[in-house]
């Protein structure tokens, strides 16, 4: 069905994107190689390779611990590891879960206040945050949620809630609506068509949808840091920021956590595109 | 009101749950230390036999806003340890109570007592003693002259590119040392600016010329010192005991090093002098009621702990009574500076003076203003933060305002529900409303009310703790730039024009590059289609403020990687370009931050236009292709207009995220040059942050944000909407 381009043009497609890649990687290659440097010698190169190749920090990073009130030894970067998955997943599948049923009300209703709605999800993103975080710190404490991990989660997914009802009302509006009349023809009811029919063929935009909740919970330091007073319930972000202090920053350490906190989204996006590329094979979109 | 009914539900709420479960709880201290200061600490703790204490490590930055946010509260520590020179700060904001009998009398040198002093009451319990002191490369120096100009004058005798003296040159708290030899100050007597006036002026040319003759690193920051000092690319260096810490973890061959006092200098024949920091224990003010958290401050600062922080911290003690250990003489070196130091003034004002002096600092240095020109603006953005608040004004207006509108808004909504159509409309909304429910609980309580409470702050203004209801008295001085000229570099206008730039230029590169890059992942016969996305996807992946900090290295014009890729083709080609120092001109500084965004953005887009072409029917593909549409043809007018639709909610959400995205801007520039490539968000930002707590004014900056923000996407939905004639526009109904 598809011709093999010529091969001038596979050459050129593949030109671009090694470029690219070489772009994109270039900077991270530099947090690579500070990572696993045993000294920064001030030099200018352009090579990002490390000096003196150590895994010393990046054992330093992933080996920490702390001694607990009653005398135990506590894996604090694998407990913290864990805080940020369970967190950030907790997010993706919150925010999801809030936004599909409005997104698909949004995408196929008309109701009142439908205009007046969509556009206070908008203008919620356009508020700059510095003015918003003391009243959050407020509520939160009046909802007695400070210094928990749900209170987290809440306020990620609520925040990730309106980017992912615009992103999910457009796939559902994509999806044609004679697929849902069908099957209500045929005897189902509006909320089974939904659930039965439309969600397993919007399920790619589900997916980079989470993706992107995920990721926004992922890498949050800001809130985290105000909210949570225990260093077991620390997410990742918090422990990288503490490599960082009043007079000196220690690089090389806050280099080899970066790496490391990076590793699951990269892999987690690897699953998502998978997932991507599932969705697309399964057809439903051909009509 | 607003602000009322917080207050009493906060003052309920402290009064219901603050203070009844208070007593069995384990004493709760916050620090922020790391590596040998934190294990000193654990090991003084473990020796309290009183009440079981629960520690927690902050990150620096966050550790004053969580303090801030928490202690008012109730919540946060009973006690925890930070540096005096906030004592001013957080006394006015009620953050700490007077330590009372938790100081032993009578043992503490009378320097650092007095640090921790305001007003002849003592607010904090003093535990070391900090300041930057005189690290010596033994390997490359015998004899150690006396004066700073002697240590200069060694210059032409060091290896090449080893450089006499590394301090963060641009910084006021490290040029402060050569401030003081020359007689001048930071801050006068009265709070007001003090680096003014001759000494100040002889300061900064003496400065400019130590780096005119390749003698001190003109672009270091802390890091840089470390590096050039751990390498043996600096003889001597002016840093604090962390850079000592840095050293003895060293891996490989270590320097070889010894550190006293810093040098005199010849020009005046003054000694130069740092600032002092003393480190203490300050009690919150529900701490400080309890005796047990007041047992603990006396433990941390008891002779047995000192000793722990000597041998593990290397720490100078405030204490009279520990002698300092006979074989550590690093730490005498620094205890023989501490004598020597000034205590950093702990009123607010100095705070306030750090933004000002380094833009100083920074313009001399780059040949933009002499010396007296650079203060004399520096003087004057110190009086404009330090501005007293507009006066308070009479809330009736806007009460009446609020009631009148309440009012009407119910008369209508009464009118309205009597009238059938409405009702038969709500009638028919009523399932979409199942729909939509929880969507507006989670929204409306966790992001909308925030935003409105904080949009309200906007109305006060005054220092924490005293905060006054003044209208828009905010508003109005931002727009008319606090009484300055409309464009100067900072006030609204510019800044304004900056961020429109800054949003188009970024949005116009991430489209681009997303576009063509989601086009060539989307081809159906691709090969490494897998690896090309998950590489191309990978400065997404990565915390956006680790890579930001990665390309504000690259950038540095002496050591960074840009640089280094500069030499290499010059090397190659015989080409003879010049480094570019990029954060000297509003151009190039512009540039980096744009390239940063430029790179964290385009994946999103990439990823968004892979999305949306998954959506396109294939068989339409094929269609146009029978139809024999040209490529061109079939990608202008069939592929993109049918993935603009789930495409635009993206480009608009990705413009307004751009358009406040603080972190690009504040961790590559960090303004620089001179303020010129702040954007709006960040300028808010500087005005909660650094500048005294303004939170009203930042709050004002931020609904103008918002203002400006839904003008813009009123105007882009009207011209789109027009644009669209007969296409399938208009969804937004």
């Amino acid at each position: 069905m598809n011709r093999l381009p010529s091969l001038p043009e596979r050459a050129l497609v593949h030109l671009v994107l090694v470029l690219a890649v070489a772009f994109s990687l270039y900077p991270v290659l530099w947090v690579v190689a500070t990572a696993f440097s045993g000294t920064l010698t001030p030099e200018p190169r352009a090579l990002p390779i490390p000096q003196e190749p150590t895994l010393e920090h990046l054992r330093e990073v992933v080996g920490a611990t702390r001694v607990m009130p009653d005398g135990a030894t506590q894996w604090l970067f694998g407990r913290q590891l864990l805080n940020s998955l369970v967190v950030s997943i907790s997010t993706a599948v919150v925010g999801v879960l809030i936004a599909i049923p409005t997104a698909y009300a949004l995408a196929r209703f008309s109701f009142l206040g439908k205009a007046a709605g969509v556009r206070a999800l908008l203008a919620t993103q356009m508020f700059p945050a510095v003015a918003s975080a003391i009243p959050l710190y407020l509520i939160l404490d009046a909802l007695e949620l400070l210094n928990s991990r749900t209170g987290l989660v809440l306020c990620y997914a609520s925040t990730s809630v309106p980017f992912a009802i615009f992103q999910l009302r457009a796939a559902f509006e994509a999806i044609p609506v004679d697929l849902e009349e069908a099957a209500m023809v045929d005897g189902a009811t509006r909320f089974q068509a939904f659930r039965l029919v439309v969600l397993p063929v919007a399920r790619p935009a589900i997916a980079v949808t989470a993706l992107f909740a995920f990721m926004s919970a992922y890498n949050e330091f800001i809130l985290a840091a105000t909210l949570l007073d225990d260093a077991s319930m620390f997410t990742l972000p918090v422990m990288l920021q503490r490599f960082i202090g009043e007079y000196d920053a220690q690089w090389d350490k806050f280099a080899a956590g970066a790496l490391v906190v990076s590793l699951p989204v990269m892999a987690l996006f690897y699953l998502v595109q998978r997932n991507l590329v599932a969705g697309l094979a399964s057809g439903g979109v051909k009509g | 009101m607003l602000a009322r009914l917080v207050t009493l539900f906060i003052v309920s709420f402290v009064l219901l749950v603050g203070a009844a479960a208070r007593a069995a709880e384990p004493i709760r201290l916050w620090h922020a230390y790391r590596g040998g200061e934190e294990q000193a600490l654990e090991e003084v703790l473990a020796e309290f036999d009183g009440a079981p204490v629960e520690t927690l490590a902050i990150p620096y930055d966050a550790f004053g806003s969580k303090l801030a946010a928490a202690i008012p509260l109730g919540e946060g520590p009973h006690l925890f340890i930070d540096s005096h020179e906030r004592l001013g700060d957080y006394r006015r904001r009620k953050i700490i109570a007077a330590v009372d009998d938790a100081l032993e009398a009578g043992v503490y040198d009378a320097v650092a007592l007095r640090a921790v002093q305001l007003d002849g009451v003592a607010w904090a319990v003093p535990l070391s003693r900090k300041s930057v002191a005189l690290y010596v490369n033994t390997a490359l120096v015998d004899e150690v002259p006396t004066t700073l100009e002697g240590i200069l004058a060694l210059q032409p005798t060091l290896p090449p590119g080893v450089y006499a003296y590394a301090y963060e040159v641009k910084k006021a708290y490290s040029h402060a040392p050569i401030l003081h030899a020359f007689g001048g100050r930071m801050l006068d007597d009265d709070d007001g600016f003090g680096f003014r006036g001759p000494e100040a002026e002889a300061s900064l040319r003496f400065v400019l010329e130590l780096v005119e003759r390749g003698a001190v690193p003109p672009n270091a920051d802390g890091g840089l010192v470390t590096n050039l000092f751990k390498s043996g690319q600096a003889a001597f260096a002016a840093s604090g005991p962390w850079l000592a810490a840095d050293l003895s973890s060293e891996l490989g061959d270590a320097v070889p090093y010894r550190v006293q006092s810093l040098p005199v200098l010849e020009a005046t024949g003054l000694p130069m002098r740092p600032f002092l920091t003393v480190e203490g224990v300050m009690l919150s003010p529900h701490g400080a009621l309890r005796p047990e958290v007041r047992a603990l401050a006396r433990h941390l600062a008891s002779p047995a702990a000192a000793q722990v922080r000597q041998r593990l911290a290397r720490s100078v003690t405030a204490r009279t009574d520990v002698p300092a250990p006979a074989d550590d003489p690093l730490l005498a070196a620094f205890a023989q500076q501490a004598e020597l130091a000034i205590p950093m003034p702990s009123s607010p004002a100095m705070r306030a003076t750090w933004e000002p002096a380094d833009r100083a600092i920074g313009k001399v240095l780059r040949h933009q203003a002499e010396p007296a020109e650079a203060l004399e603006e520096a003087q004057h953005r110190f009086d404009d933060v330090r501005r007293p608040p507009p006066p308070p004004a009479s809330p009736w207006p806007i009460l009446v305002l609020t009631g009148s509108f309440l009012l009407w808004g119910a008369l209508v909504l009464v009118q309205r529900a009597r009238a059938p159509e409405l009702r038969e409309r709500v009638r028919k909304s009523l399932p979409a409303y199942r729909y939509v429910a929880h969507a507006v609980l989670a929204v409306g309580v966790l992001v909308i009310l925030p935003l409105v409470v904080g949009a309200a702050t906007s109305l006060f203004a005054g220092p924490a703790g005293e905060v006054e209801y003044v209208g828009l008295a905010n508003f109005f001085e931002i727009l008319t730039a606090r009484g300055g000229p409309l464009l100067a570099t900072g006030s609204f206008y510019t800044v304004l024009l900056v961020t429109l730039l800054w949003t188009v230029v970024n949005i116009t590169f991430h489209l681009g590059i997303g576009l063509v890059m989601g086009l060539l992942l989307s081809r159906p016969l691709l090969r490494l289609k897998a690896v090309y996305r998950v590489l191309l996807i990978i400065p997404w992946a990565v915390p956006s403020y680790v890579t930001a900090l990665a390309w504000k290295g690259m950038f540095d014009q002496q050591y960074g990687a840009i640089t280094g890729i500069i030499l290499a083709i010059n090397d190659l080609f015989g080409f003879t370009m010049e480094p570019i120092a990029w954060f000297s001109s509003f151009s190039t500084a512009f540039t980096a931050n744009a390239a940063t965004n430029i790179w964290l953005g385009f994946p999103f887009m990439m990823v968004v236009t892979i999305g949306a072409l998954t959506a396109v029917p294939k068989d339409v593909l094929e269609a146009a292709e029978v139809d024999g549409a040209t490529r061109w043809q079939r990608l202008t007018r069939v592929v993109l207009p049918m993935i603009r639709p789930t495409m635009m909610p993206s480009i608009t959400l990705g413009a307004i995220w751009t358009f406040n995205m603080f972190n690009v801007v504040f961790l590559v520039s960090g303004g620089d040059p001179d303020g010129s490539t702040d954007i709006l968000v960040s300028e808010a930002y500087r005005w909660a942050f650094t500048r005294e707590a303004q939170y009203g004014y930042a709050a004002a900056y931020a609904v103008l944000i918002f203002v400006m923000l839904m003008l813009g996407t009123r105007l882009l939905e009207g011209t789109r909407n027009r644009w669209d004639r007969g296409g399938r526009g208009g969804s937004e109904d």
